[in-house]
C-alpha cells in the first residue's frame, strides 16, 4: 500500500488522515511482530494468574512490551510491587527520548501541548520507527491525525491478540514462549538498523548493544540508562565531529 | 464467580498495574511531551536525544538476549547469540529486510533449542 501524495485532497480532512494511518497497519511488518508478542504477553498473564481485564489493561494503557513483560514477570516470581515499579521505570526511560524526538516532527506553529497528549502515549518502539518512515509521507498538519489512526490500529491489533493469547495460555509450549520472547530483541534491532541514516545512528545502535553488557558489570539497577547516555554521547560526538570535518 | 467478576479479576491487582505499570511508563511519555514540544526540530539537542534513545533501544535488545527472561531463559546462550547473528546476517544479505532477520534469528533459535534441549 502506498499513501496519497502529499498534495492530494485524500488530505484534506483530518478524518481521511487518521483513516489512512489505521490502514498503514496493513502494510508494515512490526504488526505481525507486535501481533505474536502480545499473544506471549496475554499467556503469560494468564499463566501468572492475572484476570483479562488486567491484560487488557495493561496492553491498552502501559503500551510497552518489554515493560508488561518486566511487570507480569517480576510480580509472579513475588516482587513486591516497589521492586516492580523501579524495573518497569528503568526499562521505561527510553520512552523519554522517544517522545522528545518524534513529537517535532508533527509541530506546527497552532499545535497545543495537549494536542500532543495522545500522541505520547501511543509512542512506544514500533510507533517511533514507523513514524520516521511514515511521516515524510504525510502533509504536516495531518500528522497528528495521521499517528492516532496508526497508534489506535496498533494498540486494537495488540488488544485483540493479547485477548487470543490469554485464552491459549494452557495449550502453547515452552518452545512457543521462547520464539515469541526472542521476537522483541530481532524485531527492535532489525528495525532500528533500518532507520540509521548516518553514521552516528550506527554508532549509538552498535555501541548501545556492545556496552550493555559492560554497563551490567556495574549491576547498578540502572545499566541501560548508563550505557545508553554513554553510548548515544560518544555518537553524538562523532555527529559533531563529521560535521566539522 | 460470575463471568464479569472473572473478566475483571480482583481491584487489588489492577490497582497494582496502575502503580507499578501504567505510572512508571506514562511519567516518562509526559516528560517527554513537556520537554519535547518546545524544542526544534532541527536543534543539535534533539540529534543528542535521538542518539541516546537509539542507544538506550540497542541496551534493552541486549538485556533480552544476556539477562533472557521467562521461557527464553530455557535457551542456552550460544544459541540466543547465534540466532541474533544469524539474523544479522540476513538482514544485511536481503538489503535490509526486517522480515528475513527476523525470520532468520527465529528459525536458528528454534533449531538450536530443538538440537541441543
Amino acid at each position: 500500500m502506498s499513501l496519497p501524495a502529499l498534495d492530494s485532497p485524500q488530505w484534506h480532512s483530518s478524518l481521511r488522515a487518521f483513516a489512512w494511518g489505521a490502514r498503514s497497519v496493513g502494510s508494515t511488518v512490526l504488526t505481525l511482530v507486535l501481533f505474536a508478542t502480545y499473544i506471549g504477553i496475554g499467556a503469560l498473564a494468564h499463566d501468572t494468574h492475572f484476570s483479562l481485564a488486567w491484560a487488557m489493561a495493561s496492553t491498552a494503557f502501559v503500551w510497552a512490551g518489554p515493560a508488561q513483560i518486566i511487570l507480569i514477570t517480576t510480580l509472579g516470581s513475588g516482587a513486591t510491587v516497589i521492586q516492580s515499579a523501579l524495573a518497569v521505570t528503568v526499562s521505561a526511560i527510553r520512552l523519554f527520548p522517544m517522545v522528545v524526538s518524534v513529537l517535532p516532527m508533527m509541530r506546527t506553529p497552532q499545535t497545543k501541548r495537549r494536542h500532543l497528549i495522545l500522541v505520547a502515549h501511543l509512542t512506544a518502539v514500533t510507533l517511533w520507527v514507523e513514524c520516521f518512515r511514515f511521516l515524510p509521507q504525510v502533509p504536516r498538519d495531518r500528522r497528528i491525525a495521521f499517528i492516532h489512526g496508526l497508534g489506535c490500529g496498533l494498540i486494537s491489533v495488540s488488544l485483540i491478540s493479547t485477548t487470543i493469547g490469554y485464552n491459549l495460555a494452557a495449550n502453547l509450549s515452552q518452545m512457543f514462549g521462547a520464539a515469541i520472547l526472542m521476537l522483541t530483541p530481532l524485531a527492535f534491532l532489525f528495525s532500528t538498523a533500518r532507520n540509521c541514516r548516518d553514521i552516528s545512528d550506527v554508532v549509538a545502535l552498535v555501541l548501545g548493544l556492545v556496552l550493555f553488557p559492560v554497563a551490567a558489570l556495574l549491576n547498578s539497577g540502572v545499566d541501560i540508562l548508563v550505557s545508553g547516555v554513554t553510548a548515544g554521547t560518544i555518537a553524538y560526538g562523532v555527529h559533531r565531529w563529521r560535521v566539522r570535518a | 464467580m460470575s463471568y464479569v467478576s472473572e473478566f475483571f479479576g480482583d481491584w487489588h491487582a489492577l490497582a497494582i498495574l496502575l502503580v507499578a505499570g501504567v505510572f512508571p511508563n506514562q511519567i516518562w511519555r509526559m516528560l517527554g511531551l513537556w520537554f519535547g514540544s518546545g524544542i526544534d526540530e532541527g536543534s543539535e539537542l534533539l540529534v543528542w536525544v535521538r542518539a541516546v534513545a537509539t542507544a538506550v533501544l540497542a541496551g534493552v535488545i541486549a538485556q533480552i538476549i544476556v539477562q533472557p527472561p521467562g521461557a527464553l531463559a530455557s535457551v542456552p546462550g550460544v544459541v540466543r547469540y547465534a540466532a541474533l547473528a544469524a539474523g544479522c546476517a540476513a538482514f544485511f544479505a536481503t538489503q535490509r529486510s526486517i522480515f528475513a532477520g527476523v525470520v532468520c534469528g527465529e528459525i536458528v533459535m528454534l533449531a538450536g533449542k530443538w538440537w541441543l534441549g
